[in-house]
């Protein structure tokens, strides 16, 4: 059972797992938001200034009109949807896995190789390794180290369920 | 909870637990199943007062309020007939115009097929296939030089808009004279992109024939047929448009509403910021003489330059000795060009007359020289000229120089605010405003900063993210208004076209073509001479100072 709930945390132990939840939560939701409040908020101009690999696949969405309006309707609802569970700590897994997503979705589209340079300048200097990829990591970390049964929503929602 | 799930830190809770009601154990699970909900509260509390901060956005949607959308194209007239066309002059910007029309050689269509094979997100191609049908044939094509006239008639006849194996139309008549280009039947409008010291009397005599005409900018290469051509396409009736495409850029109309507003104030000044040698040219290929010039034309030019003492000026090679140099950089020479006047500054010129209503200036001052490009070219490498337009209390100043590529945006500069013009505007209010005081003082403006921006194909035009800002302004955005992407010189010959079908005016008419002309005409001389040129509005004649 320990396995699986994983949650014989200390105290500081768990607060800082839930903080980092919820700062990655924050995150997510003030970027939904955003979209939410900007009128005819397109990510049209951010994919087609995709590089690498990736980057014909994330033009392609770009260049097609029903494809692009999926894209911005999934990038609006979702980061904000996903903030919402992360804050909240509902159905947690899920929400990892979906912030997980978008992130990586997010990596590939503008990977940091060399000699690859953006029209949107970036706040920092990266190489190979950007913020994307770390809160990716984050993510990961937390995926394996739930709270949301001890702190969040999931500690009524799931346990009400199971019983 | 069992036993075993007990953690460290709870076990002290559960001894107190023993002695509690189950009622405090299901408030102990709301706490902590609710712990974070304040959080989205702070984010609600956020989000407000950030909103209420981009309400100074909204502040200047509603003070740059536009009731007319820009519209974005009216369709073409279902049952316009077809138009027979001629090309005159098919040299680089000849077939920009031809592909603009629809219609490029096989080889430069099987280019961007490969292009497009190489590169998938190289959509020319398609863009090309898509382009509207104009309703129009190419029946005749004049060039002197073969190697252009050949590449015309190949561009004329691939009417399916195939790489080198499609099937081709009916080929275009080849002239080698545009005189009996113009007396053909089976021409009903012709596009001039000859160089400068032709476009005026290729014009003239195409509206002679009753032929409609697309003219290359500047109008007029001497300032004598600036007169005879006005008069002869309002005597003809010819639907006459010059090439001025700006007057399709849809940001343009929009800094027209604002001026027509009053949104920046009494505007007092306007700041506005060669080829290869082909290897088969030679005398065989080149029908130089027709390339001199029209006699009475260069009688004109060689008339003023002589009287005013210009000689230098003039040459240094004799008018009828053979050169490449002067055939390809035809406009390094005041011989056949009008300079960087007739070449840049009309664009400027126009741009702003189309946004303020100019007209033709009061006095033109310019200086400038040969500073750069020390290879024996006389038009100048670097040239100001400053327009007073004494009626209306402004000075538009160009300047210019060849040898940099560095953007300088063209700035309307008003009391009240200045608005700078490109792809986008930006309004910037003056801190020293008066009709903004108000605004300025309860903090809904800050002047100095970027207040109002305008990105085409964006109904709500205030509320711009800085991301989509950015992204526009290089060219990403909008890319399709209507799904498709226009470029302006298509609009421009569109609308002419249609002009030609409907009987009415286009936008850049023999009128606006005429104070193009005048404008940079005075500009010319004044560098020419030395000194200013003044503008007799009532007379109609250029004064020297």
């Amino acid at each position: 059972m320990r396995s699986k709930r994983n949650d014989n945390y200390s105290t500081i132990q768990l607060y800082g797992l839930v903080i980092l939840r919820v700062l990655i939560g924050w995150y997510f939701l003030y970027e939904g938001l955003a979209k939410v409040f900007t009128p005819k908020w397109t990510a049209y101009g951010y994919l087609m200034d995709s590089q690498g690999v990736f980057a014909p696949f994330f033009r392609m969405i770009a260049e097609n009109q029903s494809m692009m309006a999926a894209a911005d309707f999934i990038n609006i609802w979702g980061l904000t949807l996903v903030g919402v569970m992360l804050i909240l700590g509902l159905l947690e897994k899920a929400s990892y896995i979906g912030a997980a997503l978008f992130l990586i979705l997010y990596y590939l589209s503008h990977p940091p190789l060399l000699h690859v340079e953006y029209l949107l300048p970036t706040e920092g200097s990266y190489l190979w390794v950007d913020k994307n990829l770390v809160m990716l990591a984050a993510v990961a970390v937390l995926y394996f180290f739930p709270t949301a049964m001890r702190i969040g929503m999931d500690r009524i929602m799931l346990k009400n369920k199971s019983k | 909870m069992s036993e075993k799930e007990i953690t460290p830190n709870d076990r002290g809770n559960k001894q107190d637990n023993l002695n509690q009601k189950p009622v405090s154990q299901g408030r102990r699970d709301a706490i902590k199943a609710l712990a974070t909900v304040p959080v989205l509260g702070a984010m609600a509390y956020g989000v407000y007062r950030k909103r209420k901060q981009e309400m100074r956005n909204i502040t200047s949607a509603d003070m740059f309020h536009f009731n007319s959308e820009v519209s974005p194209l009216t369709p073409l007239s279902s049952d316009g007939k077809t138009i027979r066309l001629g090309i005159i002059g098919s040299g680089i910007r000849g077939k920009q115009l031809m592909i603009a029309l629809g219609f490029a050689t096989p080889q430069y269509v099987e280019d961007l097929i490969q292009a497009n094979k190489q590169n998938s997100s190289d959509n020319r191609y398609r863009d090309f296939r898509e382009q509207e049908d104009l309703k129009i044939v190419i029946t005749a094509v004049c060039d002197i030089f073969d190697v252009h006239a050949e590449e015309a008639i190949a561009a004329g006849s691939n009417i399916n808009r195939e790489g080198l194996k499609g099937k081709n139309g009916t080929t275009p008549k080849r002239y080698h004279s545009y005189r009996e280009l113009l007396a053909a039947d089976d021409v009903d409008a012709v596009v001039i992109a000859s160089p400068d010291h032709w476009h005026g009397q290729m014009a003239l005599e195409a509206a002679r024939a009753g032929k409609h005409v697309y003219l290359e900018k500047p109008m007029t290469w001497t300032v004598p047929e600036t007169y005879a051509l006005r008069e002869e396409v309002k005597k003809s009736g010819v639907i006459f448009q010059l090439g001025h495409q700006n007057r399709q850029v849809e940001a343009y109309t929009r800094a027209r509403e604002i001026v027509a507003k009053g949104l920046l104030g009494p505007v007092s000044l306007i700041e506005t910021g060669t080829n290869p040698i082909h290897p088969d040219a030679n005398p065989q290929t080149i029908d130089w003489k027709q390339f001199e010039g029209d006699p009475d034309r260069v009688k004109e030019y060689m008339d003023y330059m002589t009287s005013t003492g210009l000689a230098k000026y003039v040459g240094p090679d004799p008018r009828d000795r053979f050169s490449l140099e002067r055939f390809f950089r035809w406009r390094c020479w005041w011989d056949y060009s009008t300079g960087l006047s007739g070449d840049l500054l009309t664009h400027e010129y126009d741009a702003m007359n189309q946004i303020m209503d100019l007209g033709i200036p009061s006095s033109a001052t310019s200086s400038g020289g040969v500073y750069f490009f020390r290879d024996g070219r006389t038009v100048p490498d670097v040239l100001q000229t400053s327009f007073e337009f004494a009626d209306r209390g402004l000075t538009m100043f160009y300047s210019a120089t060849l040898a940099s590529q560095f953007k300088r945006n063209r700035k309307i500069m008003g009391h009240d605010a200045t608005m700078e013009v490109g792809n986008t505007l930006t309004v910037t209010i003056d801190p020293r405003s008066e009709q903004y005081r108000d605004k300025i003082e309860n903090g809904t403006i800050k002047p100095g900063e970027p207040f109002y921006h305008y990105v085409p194909g964006k109904s709500i035009d205030a509320v711009t993210s800085a991301t989509e800002l950015y992204f526009a302004e290089r060219g990403l955005l909008y890319s399709y208004v209507d799904g498709k992407r226009y470029n302006t010189t298509y609009l421009h010959l569109r609308e002419w076209l249609e002009c030609i079908r409907s009987g009415q005016q286009p936008s850049c008419n023999i009128d606006r073509g005429f104070e193009e002309a005048i404008t940079a005409h005075m500009g010319t001389r004044a560098y020419l001479e030395g000194r200013t040129m003044y503008w007799d509005a009532e007379k109609e004649e250029i004064i020297r100072g």
